[in-house]
């Protein structure tokens, strides 16, 4: 909504703004700083990992992490039942769900926003039909159809990327309309069109800079649910195939063994939940911070807690 | 317990230097700042300012009402000389709430649980504060809503709120307000978010009450008409102060305040030509940083150097007390006329 | 009432149609039945008498006007696995599922209400960051791997619970918590934001005025106005269970319900079994939802089912 050389100084300044806000909220910069060693540990996994993750080593089967009597520090996390290093498997294993998860959310995402904005924009018939797709579809027995399409379609992680966009752009159609309608019946939406505002340039200027905040979340959102989805479909066996390594297919290798070895199931789920919990932290961080409200709120409820605690500390002192 | 000891009764409700204090982001806004009020029993007060000077702020913290980021900085507030903001006195303050002191909301389309028929909420506070049975509260509730003029209130106290006007919803939380009595009732913005035909026959409705209940209200309204007709005394408030306080004949009448005349002066008349319609010039301060003196000094017409010490409200005449260093200037000059004219209009 | 009920029925009708379409679209263009089903070691004559028993040599309408007709009449076939009617396995193992369900969705419920007040009574204060972050924790556990854990604490470590089976109540115990954890997380937050909302409405500040009790403004005015959206998550996460965490967890625990069987009926190929179980859940879904609706509105008079 802002032009050239001013508008981007203001924005430059907001970011700066908001990245201070974020520093001073621990859990969410701790989220974000852990999304990051995830992407980063994705990219250069080959590079990080101290191990090829499918290179066997017959004589060190099922080595305990190092601090355990037993392991050494050559296998920081211990190996699993064939001897592969449990270390350079969780770091490759961030590969598949970054793809997955950073892959679903574009597609579904595109396609969602897509649909959202056309039903939002164009109403009448095009919305009616199309949010009843999305209301039907929504109440498909999700994972349960998922897993009978891939089991017959063969799985792979194309399937996978495939299928799970498929089930999961509605909710990005239904918020995007959501949006859209509301910023539609806003005055400055109308004006624009009064003005004469090519439709294109309505939706470019006026209505998607509303979308950002809800679907930035949303998307954080969509992610942690893919990569749980990602992870139980891979524990099921019909999600990522080996020779190539996921988290949840390590979980599910390792289930076998889990009375004599619970590192193999222990590190990659820890990986999984770190890195869902990361992104949940920071969505939620988000989601107050893009409400003016909640966020003078959360500021507020900050300092009241801030001044009880200095006052019981200093009723404290006086009643020792 | 002073009650005992000083010579005189204290007042109904003693507001003693109120500062109330939102926290934001951008800094503490002082919403309301040493704000002193006096509501003697039986009497009807008026508060009337624009939007953000304080006035509903000062009916929540008699309440107690001020939430997270709010929260009451300094002063007081007494009934009968007992301190309601001390945290120790915290169940005395709630005994009052609903009992002694009853309140009516500015929007009654939200003030109303939306899943309780009105009969039952009326009842609550009968059977919070007498004691009776639901049996009991319920009959009591028939007739209070008949007392606030709803037709039929045996059929209508099953009603939830979705199944009403406005107009009939700002009845019921007046009859929830006078439900056990009370003392004093605040009613904040009462007829604002209602059509002006339903606003007058409220208005009435409240002037009854107070009449025949002897009833103490304190009026909180952006509209002078509403304050002159039902008013005995009004304060003005600006920038989280109170910048005047005076009989409301003698108001209007004879403004003291530059604030005060400003505001009589743009107040829109049924008779005026549209040429009268006038404003006062730039926009209240900002609260973030308010001004070390006369917070009325950036728009006033007759400010100058004497102003940037803040003015303490000081006697200017029988029961009035205006914060200006020169009361009673025409700011305006020649547009004296139109406050005149507006006090002949008056009589 | 009526015809809402008859406009849900149309929508459940629909939902029915597309899971069909899908399922139909995905086994008979996309994938190969026979191969799916028979084994390697099928004979060529073998093959074709199994399709044109499954009628794959007929016309696609044809084909599909059968398919949608089994699925009306609920007649998915035989189970090549167990070799009965596939819907006689399923109307033998959804009472287990059910049971583990309501296990689970009850636990949650009960405790994400105490949970929640706790953390709304005083939003930022300790209680309240301590429960939004466990609640994110909870999020954000992939509950095949919870599953692991508690079998290894308190079946392998501890060994006071079954690692896995049914049989006793306390076999219920270890699959019920794992699949009560998602939920409880998000009812949990979901009820703590929704109550610290309420509680800023006018409305409340009208129940304060009154000087009615804390306990009273909290519970009998903020609880019961944040009742619909609690219970609208509640089936929602009856919904999400029912169509699918219930295979995973059912899988880790060897719970022999209607999930570990949908696991199995694809582990063997059985193709018609898979399908008699989906369709099962997607009509349970539908059924679940009207029921939802018509009791909401015992709940807020103010929803109106025309």
């Amino acid at each position: 909504m802002s032009d050239a050389a001013p508008g981007r100084a203001r924005r430059g300044a907001a970011i700066l703004a908001l990245a201070a806000e974020l520093a001073r909220d621990r859990l969410a910069l701790a989220g974000l700083l852990g999304l990051v060693l995830v992407v980063v540990a994705a990219i250069f996994a080959p590079l990080l990992a101290p191990y090829d993750p499918a290179a066997q080593t017959v004589l060190a089967r099922l080595r305990p992490p190092a601090w355990l009597a037993g392991g050494d520090w050559s296998h920081p996390l211990g190996t699993d039942h064939l001897g592969r290093d449990v270390l350079s498997r969780v770091i490759h294993g961030a590969r598949a769900t970054m793809l997955i998860g950073v892959g679903v959310v574009a597609l579904a995402g595109t396609f969602g926003v897509a649909v959202g904005l056309l039903a939002g924009y164009v109403g009448g018939r095009v919305d009616g039909v199309l949010m009843r797709v999305v209301d039907v579809q929504i109440s498909f027995p999700g994972i349960l159809l998922i897993l009978l399409i891939v089991s017959v379609l063969g799985p792979s992680t194309t399937t996978i990327v495939v299928v799970l966009a498929a089930t999961n752009w509605m909710v990005f159609a239904r918020v995007t309309r959501g949006a859209v309608l509301s910023a539609r019946r806003s005055g400055y939406v109308e004006a624009a069109q009064i003005a004469g505002c090519r439709d294109g340039r309505v939706i470019v200027r006026h209505i998607l800079p509303n979308l950002v905040s809800p679907l930035s979340t949303l998307a954080i959102l969509e992610f942690t649910n893919v990569v749980l989805a990602e992870a139980a479909i891979s524990f099921l066996g019909l999600g990522v195939q080996p020779p190539a390594t996921s988290w949840g297919l390590d979980v599910a290798s390792g289930r076998d063994y889990v009375f004599v070895a619970w590192w193999l199931v222990t590190f990659p789920g820890l990986a999984i939940m770190a890195t869902v919990l990361c992104a949940n932290l920071l969505a939620s961080w988000l989601r107050v911070t893009a409400d003016p409200q909640e966020r003078e709120k959360r500021f507020a409820r900050a300092l009241a807690a801030r001044r009880g605690r200095a006052r019981a500390s200093r009723e404290g002192e006086r009643t020792p | 317990m002073t009650a005992a000891l000083s010579p005189v009764e204290p007042p109904l409700l003693e507001i003693d230097a109120l500062s109330v204090t939102f926290d934001t982001r951008a800094g503490p806004v002082e919403a309301l700042r040493s704000v002193s009020l006096v509501v003697e029993a039986g009497e009807t007060l008026g508060l009337v300012g624009e939007s953000g000077c304080g006035k509903s702020v000062t009916a929540q913290a008699v309440m107690g009402l001020v939430d997270v980021p709010g929260r009451i900085s300094g002063g007081d507030v007494r009934w009968r000389g007992r301190s309601l903001v001390d945290p120790r006195n915290a169940r005395f303050a709630r005994s009052l709430r609903g009992r002694e002191i009853g309140m009516v909301f500015q929007d009654p389309m939200t003030s109303l649980n939306p899943l309780m028929p009105i009969g039952a909420q009326i009842g609550e506070v009968l059977t919070r504060h007498l004691g009776l049975t639901k049996a009991q509260a319920r009959a009591r509730a028939v007739d209070l809503l008949a007392a606030v003029g709803i037709g039929a209130p045996r059929t209508r106290v099953d009603l939830h709120p979705h199944e009403m006007s406005g107009g009939m919803r700002q009845r019921v939380m007046i009859a929830m307000a006078i439900a056990c009595e009370p003392a004093l009732v605040l009613a904040d913005e009462p007829t604002t978010a209602l059509d002006v035909t339903v606003q007058a026959q409220i208005l009435d409705l409240l002037a009854d009450l107070q009449q025949r209940l002897g009833i103490a209200i304190v009026l909180v309204s952006h509209d002078l008409g509403v304050v002159a007709g039902l008013c005995h005394r009004v304060a003005v408030m600006y920038a989280g102060q109170v910048v005047e306080s005076a009989g409301v004949e003698d108001l209007f009448a004879r403004p003291a305040h530059p604030y005060t005349q400003g505001l009589l002066r743009s107040a829109p008349r049924l008779d005026d030509a549209p040429e009268r319609l006038v404003g006062i010039e730039g926009a209240p301060p900002s609260l973030l940083d308010p001004p070390q003196g006369c917070g009325f000094l950036a728009r006033c017409p007759i400010g100058d150097a004497a102003c940037a010490v803040p003015p303490p409200a000081r006697p200017v005449g029988p029961g009035r007390l205006a914060a200006c260093v020169r009361p009673f200037t025409p700011a305006w000059g020649d547009d004296r006329s139109v406050i005149d004219e507006r006090a002949e209009a008056r009589r | 009432m009526g015809g809402y009920v008859l406009r849900r029925l149309w929508h459940g009708f629909l939902v029915v149609f597309g899971v069909t379409a899908i399922v139909f679209v995905v086994t008979r263009l996309f994938g190969d039945p026979v191969a799916l089903m028979l084994p390697l070691s099928a004979s060529a004559e073998q093959r074709a008498a199994f399709a044109a028993e499954i009628g794959l040599d007929r016309p696609l309408v044809v084909q599909f006007a059968w398919f949608a007709r089994d699925v009306l009449t609920l007649d998915f076939g035989m189970s090549l696995w167990q070799r009965r009617p596939a819907m006689e396995v399923v109307f033998e193992r959804l009472p287990a599922t059910l049971l583990l369900i309501g296990a689970a969705l009850g636990t949650a419920m009960l405790l994400a209400i105490p949970l929640g007040i706790a953390a709304a009574l005083r939003p930022g204060g300790l209680v309240d960051r301590l429960v939004v972050t466990l609640g994110l924790v909870g999020l954000s556990m992939p509950q095949f791997w919870l599953g692991l854990l508690l079998i290894l604490v308190f079946a392998v470590n501890l060994r006071i619970l079954p690692t896995s089976g049914s049989g006793t109540p306390a076999h219920l115990v270890l699959p019920a918590l794992t699949l009560a954890l998602t939920p409880l997380a998000r009812l949990t937050i979901m009820l703590r934001s929704a109550l610290i909302e309420e509680l800023a409405k006018p409305y409340v500040k009208t129940a304060r005025a009154k000087g009615l009790s804390a306990g009273r403004v909290f519970g009998v005015h903020a609880l019961r106005n944040v009742l619909v959206g609690f219970l609208t998550l509640a089936g929602w996460e009856l919904i999400v269970i029912l169509a699918g965490y219930t295979v995973v967890v059912e899988t880790v625990f060897a719970w022999p319900g209607l999930g570990l069987t949908a696991l199995q009926a694809i582990q063997r190929g059985d193709l018609f079994l898979m399908q008699a179980i989906v369709f099962t859940i997607a009509i349970l879904i539908v059924v679940i939802n009207i029921a939802l609706d018509v009791a909401f509105k015992l709940v807020d008079p103010r929803i109106s089912l025309e």
